[in-house]
């Protein structure tokens, strides 16, 4: 083994937070829906990769800047957010059956993605691409700097949303409680659709990162699932910036490993610290 | 090089290859279809190259039977999608064998498929051939044949082809890295390119391997611009190659030289930082592959399609013309013997050859397979163009190095 430089070491961890950022940004609104609705959305993902793909043909064809797809991708799956919700309300579908209706969706989704787009790889072509700041020899792509930025406003404006306003309160009390919460006036059918509306709409904004920064294709959907999950449980059910920090966690590990050892050696990284984390924290999911 | 047209159409005659021939000078078919079983990745990881098999299997079978059919009759060809996946392959050939009752064979898409339908082919005596198997010394089936030439030792032919190549250019590298996705059907090959590089006296001055499904390529791209070696070996399997070179690109490294095993053709053409880079092909869509005259028209026919089709590559590369060739080895060997019989097919499959649109194949070594066809392409301004060797050298063209 031979110590990296300092540039390849600053290099590779800055890939580690960026990498991590995506990471925290699937995993918030997974995070929110498992910890805050008990459901365990693995549609998530297959949402995600729909606004990634949405992304690319409004950018790609419409000739849309890839970040204002934003205004046109976040309210429609808002309110499919609500939609799914309703459905897993109405038919009164546990925890872990929601598992396996979601990974149903994600397969529907993910059908329905190679029909439109079929099983080539797409890649967005956008200006972003083309910009990075560099630092004393270390490189700073706009794309992940974006993506960054937005993982890190979210995590904080949802803390904020549930620790400083009256509806986010109220979603948390509902969450801990939801009898007592309703003995309380609080409406814990509504607040679950907002939230499950904004889960979506989380997904669809990582849908927009993941396609400014990788190439599509619509089996990659389940390649994200097994660290994104990682970083959520890491980060703490229902925390706002448990998957982020763990994201990073992950990613620098991940990165730094493939920096001075095998490449290969990166998965068992991180799938060790998430197995010591449970083993020395039991009750963290 | 060139080709006697006269001589190449009797050589189709006598193996009757007429593919993409003329419909007016055959009899149409008759009687029940000669039925030929097979599966492809419709569906899931592998489906963006499975498609590509599958518009090749329909220009052939409505060709051949334009052409008068096998042995006189329509061929049907019976496809069914293995979704990608290994294990659904391997109930699809049990039903294509014990329920379909199909005639013939045809392999899947992507060696652990075509692994897995050969077992079931094993298990029934059937002859299969296949485009797309990767691992020769796993071809253990001696009714199994490869139509995709690649020699039954790649791990060491294949890195001497490229490196035969460099060698011969303005800048012969001293030093290489190798790194490479554990994917087997390319790691092997990797590891090969270790041993023969060492043999000729190149430097090794980085060795890297990752997991297949690898995402992040920043720190290996670190790694390689700190080793900064005059060619890169890289082992990488459809988007990997692209994931890593825009990982280079990200930290503002071009590499001088750089080799991609199995690159997915398309993406990579389309991207700037590619160009330069280089791969192996059996087949590329100019002359003088084209200068084989149903090699041309099936191009053409090809093109149409997929255009149609709206498919992001229109061309014909490695994959098309190893499906279309498969085809070709299955017409030769039931119009020779006017047999469907599948001892008596394959074992004239393993005492004669076939001309194909790759090149004349033979199937009587290790696994059988023959002779290494491969040659080397180099994306040059947003083509692939076959740059080694020189008679196989697409017009003007030659191998960039730097």
């Amino acid at each position: 083994m031979t110590f990296p430089s300092f540039t390849l070491l600053a290099q590779s961890i800055l890939a580690g937070i960026f990498t991590g950022a995506v990471y925290g940004l699937l995993g918030l609104g997974l995070s929110l829906s498992w910890g805050m609705l008990r459901q365990i959305n693995l549609a998530h993902f297959a949402l995600a990769f729909l606004g990634a793909y949405l992304t690319y043909q409004f950018a790609t064809y419409g000739g849309l800047d890839p970040l204002l797809t934003l205004l046109v991708i976040v309210p429609p799956f808002f309110l499919a957010g609500i939609a799914v919700h309703w459905v897993l309300t109405r038919f009164q579908v546990t925890p872990l059956n929601s598992l396996l209706v979601t990974f149903g969706l994600t397969i529907i989704i993910e059908a329905v993605l190679q029909w439109i787009w079929t099983a080539d790889y797409r890649r967005l072509e956008s200006s972003y691409a083309e910009h990075k700041f560099q630092i004393q020899g270390v490189y700073l792509p706009l794309p992940e700097l974006i993506t960054l930025g937005l993982s890190g406003g979210i995590a904080l404006a949802i803390w904020l949303a549930l620790t400083r306003t009256d509806l986010g309160k109220a979603i948390r009390a509902a969450a801990h409680d939801g009898p007592i919460a309703a003995a309380f006036g609080i409406n814990q059918r509504a607040l679950a659709l907002v939230l499950s509306g904004v889960n979506a709409a989380l997904a669809g904004i990582a849908g927009v990162c993941i396609a400014l920064s990788y190439t599509l294709a619509p089996s990659q959907i389940y390649s994200w699932i097994g660290v994104v999950f990682a970083c959520v449980m890491l980060g703490g059910l229902g925390r706002p910036f448990g998957p982020l920090l763990a994201g990073c966690i992950i990613g620098i590990s991940e990165a730094i490993t493939m920096a001075v050892t095998a490449p290969s050696w990166a998965p068992l990284v991180s799938f060790s610290l998430l197995i010591i984390v449970l083993l020395l924290r039991p009750g963290r999911v | 090089m060139t080709i006697d047209r006269r001589a190449f159409l009797a050589a189709l005659g006598a193996t009757g290859v007429g593919a993409l021939a003329h419909r007016s000078v055959f009899a149409q078919p008759s009687g029940a279809p000669i039925r030929i079983g097979g599966t492809l990745a419709l569906t899931g990881p592998f489906a963006a190259t499975g498609l590509v098999h599958k518009l090749t299997g329909e220009i052939y079978v409505d060709d051949l039977n334009r052409r008068g059919g096998l042995l006189g009759r329509p061929v049907e060809w019976v496809l069914k999608d293995d979704q990608s996946k290994p294990d659904v392959t391997r109930t699809l050939y049990e039903q294509l064998i014990t329920s379909d009752k199909v005639d013939l064979l045809i392999g899947p898409y992507a060696t652990g498929s075509i692994l897995s339908a050969m077992g079931v082919a094993q298990r029934y005596g059937k002859m299969i051939v296949h485009h797309t198997f990767g691992i020769p010394k796993l071809a253990k089936y001696d009714r199994q044949f490869p139509a995709w030439s690649f020699g039954p030792v790649p791990e060491v032919t294949t890195p001497n082809l490229v490196l035969d190549a460099l060698a011969a250019s303005s800048h012969p590298p001293k030093t290489i890295a190798v790194v490479t996705s554990k994917f087997p059907s390319v790691h092997f090959v990797s590891l090969g390119a270790r041993e023969v590089a060492k043999k000729r006296g190149l430097t090794e001055v980085l060795f890297l391997e990752w997991d297949f499904g690898n995402r992040d390529f920043g720190p290996i791209a670190g790694r390689i611009k700190e080793a900064n070696p005059d060619f890169i070996w890289t082992g990488a399997l459809g988007l990997e190659g692209n994931q890593l070179l825009d990982a280079m690109k990200k930290i503002d490294y071009a590499p001088r030289n750089h080799f991609y095993h199995f690159p997915a053709p398309g993406p990579m053409v389309k991207a700037p930082e590619a160009n330069g880079a280089l791969s192996v092909t059996i087949f590329e869509s100019h002359p003088p592959y084209t200068n084989n005259p149903v090699a041309a028209r099936f191009v053409d026919e090809f093109r149409a399609r997929a255009t149609k089709a709206n498919m992001p590559e229109t061309s014909v590369d490695t994959q098309a013309a190893a499906s279309f060739s498969a085809w070709q080895v299955i017409e030769a060997a039931v119009t020779a013997n006017k047999s469907m019989d599948d001892k008596v097919l394959a074992d004239w499959l393993r005492a004669n050859t076939v001309d194909t649109i790759q090149g004349k194949l033979r199937f009587n070594e290790q696994g059988n397979f023959g002779d290494d066809l491969n040659r080397v392409k180099q994306v040059q301004d947003g083509k692939w163009l076959t740059v080694w060797p020189k008679d196989w050298a697409a017009p003007g063209a030659t191998l960039r190095s730097s």
